[in-house]
């Protein structure tokens, strides 16, 4: 019996499309993950409590309004007070649209890696199954 | 609560006894990999389960199952218990894969609660509508204190009645649509339900799928339970009210007509079953696997040497020796 990588796919904040998450989302699952898809306009707090509850290995979070500065700092504070821990078992992927000079200031929030547009989905799959925090249960 | 064969999973077992959601979502993960300790975890869970009354909802794709246990939800909160939802969803069969997105539909403002605890499955191969694990996922919520359990099966087709052996109640959602009383006669899935759900119920034609349930119903055997048919749009928070009371008034049912008792037997059965599969089925495919019998009994029944009722039994003796 092997353990399956599980993926939450979120959509924080206000903006409304969603199509890239759905293409990441396929690409998990055509590679044997199980993801979990949140729907639009979710709270850092909600999506916080969503990783929690699944249990995911993976919290991608697709961002095309330009407040990934506020949510997705707010989602990792938020994710480690749920989990009740300092530490961040969890890979944090972000996507969409993020400049360039935004990338440092995630990273340093705890974000582990950030996919502009036209990456290719094998390279978010390679890097994802590359880089899981903690061993699969 | 001694040897227990993993501290992780010692620790696991106590957190969510103490009221841990973290410990109670890694616990759910231990159990449905099957990873080192996860059956000493789940026999404590079982010693421990509080009696937590189990719903289930069925329904073909799209009838708006996910959108009825966000409202259920709701309306179950409102009367002030506090409720788990596994919600299933199928897996690949080609990739092992599965996007599970139930929680997309859970739009009624609990994914904040703390009186709320919600877990998505995949099937992972398994047919019948739900996982293989799902009774042992429900012992743990049941362990960690939940009033109420409420399990949303896949997408049903017409068969996949699972869910009328691990829940109290089976809700069955239907909508406008999708069949006509030739399909209400049918064997299967609309044998299952202790209350019938018209969803959609603005859509025309709905007024009609009612009428056929009634008549499909109509023709039971008299006495026992009588399955209510109710109407709701769920998106718009019409008729939950109603189908929440004949959950609840079904679950009264059960328990003054001692047949509570029964459903449990029946359930136990269920899990039994599966675990009995695991140590047989399991085994057997294991070992022949392991030794190479199974690849050369595949031969023989591929190039029609033999039948496959005798090489199961080849393969049985085989793994008794």
């Amino acid at each position: 019996m092997s353990g399956k990588i599980r993926v939450l796919v979120g959509k924080p904040g206000l903006d409304g499309h969603d199509r890239g998450a759905k293409v990441i989302a396929r690409a998990y699952r055509d590679a044997g993950m199980e993801v979990i898809y949140t729907g639009l306009h979710r709270t850092p707090e909600e999506l916080a409590r969503m990783a929690v509850e699944e249990d995911v290995d993976v919290v991608a979070l697709s961002i095309l309004s330009g407040a990934h500065g506020t949510l997705i700092p707010r989602f990792v504070d938020c994710f480690r007070k749920e989990k009740g821990t300092a530490q961040l078992d969890v890979l944090v992927l972000a996507g969409g649209i993020i400049p360039e000079e935004d990338i440092p200031a995630l990273k340093a929030a705890g974000v582990d890696e950030v996919f502009g547009p036209g990456t290719s989905t094998q390279v978010i799959v390679d890097f994802t199954r590359s880089h899981l925090k903690r061993p699969v249960a | 609560m001694t040897n227990l064969k993993t501290d992780a999973a010692y620790e696991l077992f106590e957190g969510l006894i103490r009221g841990s959601r973290p410990h109670l979502s890694r616990a759910i993960s231990y159990v449905e990999n099957g990873a080192p300790g996860a059956a000493e975890l789940l026999s404590h869970a079982y010693k421990a389960r509080k009696g937590a009354m189990l719903t289930g909802v069925t329904g073909s794709p799209g009838v708006g199952k996910s959108t009825l246990v966000d409202g259920i939800v709701s309306e179950l909160r409102k009367a002030g218990h506090t409720v788990g939802v596994i919600a299933v969803d199928p897996s690949s069969p080609f990739t092992g894969g599965a996007i599970l997105g139930d929680r997309v539909r859970m739009r009624q403002g609990h994914s904040l609660d703390q009186g709320v605890f919600f877990r998505s499955l995949a099937t992972r191969g398994h047919l019948g509508g739900l996982s293989r694990h799902t009774g042992d996922v429900v012992a743990l919520l049941d362990a960690f204190g939940f009033d109420h359990i409420v399990i949303e099966t896949v997408g049903a087709g017409q068969s996949e009645v699972d869910i009328m052996r691990y829940a109290h109640t089976v809700v069955v959602a239907l909508a406008p649509g999708l069949g006509d009383d030739m399909q209400a006669i049918k064997a299967g899935i609309l044998e299952i339900g202790d209350v019938f759900c018209v969803n959609k119920a603005d859509l025309p034609g709905a007024e009609r799928t009612r009428r056929d349930i009634e008549m499909m119903l109509a023709m039971r055997e008299p006495g026992g339970w009588t399955p209510p048919v109710v109407s709701s749009v769920a998106v718009a928070g019409k008729g939950l009210e109603g189908l929440v009371g004949e959950v609840l008034r079904h679950q009264t049912y059960l328990v003054s007509s001692g047949l509570l008792r029964e459903r449990n037997r029946g359930s136990s059965t269920a899990v039994l079953e599966e675990y009995l599969h695991l140590l047989t089925v399991g085994k057997v495919m294991e070992s022949a696997s392991r030794d190479g019998s199974l690849d050369a009994a595949l031969d023989d029944l591929v190039e029609g040497k033999s039948g496959p009722m005798e090489m199961a039994e080849r393969l049985l003796r085989r793994y008794r020796e």
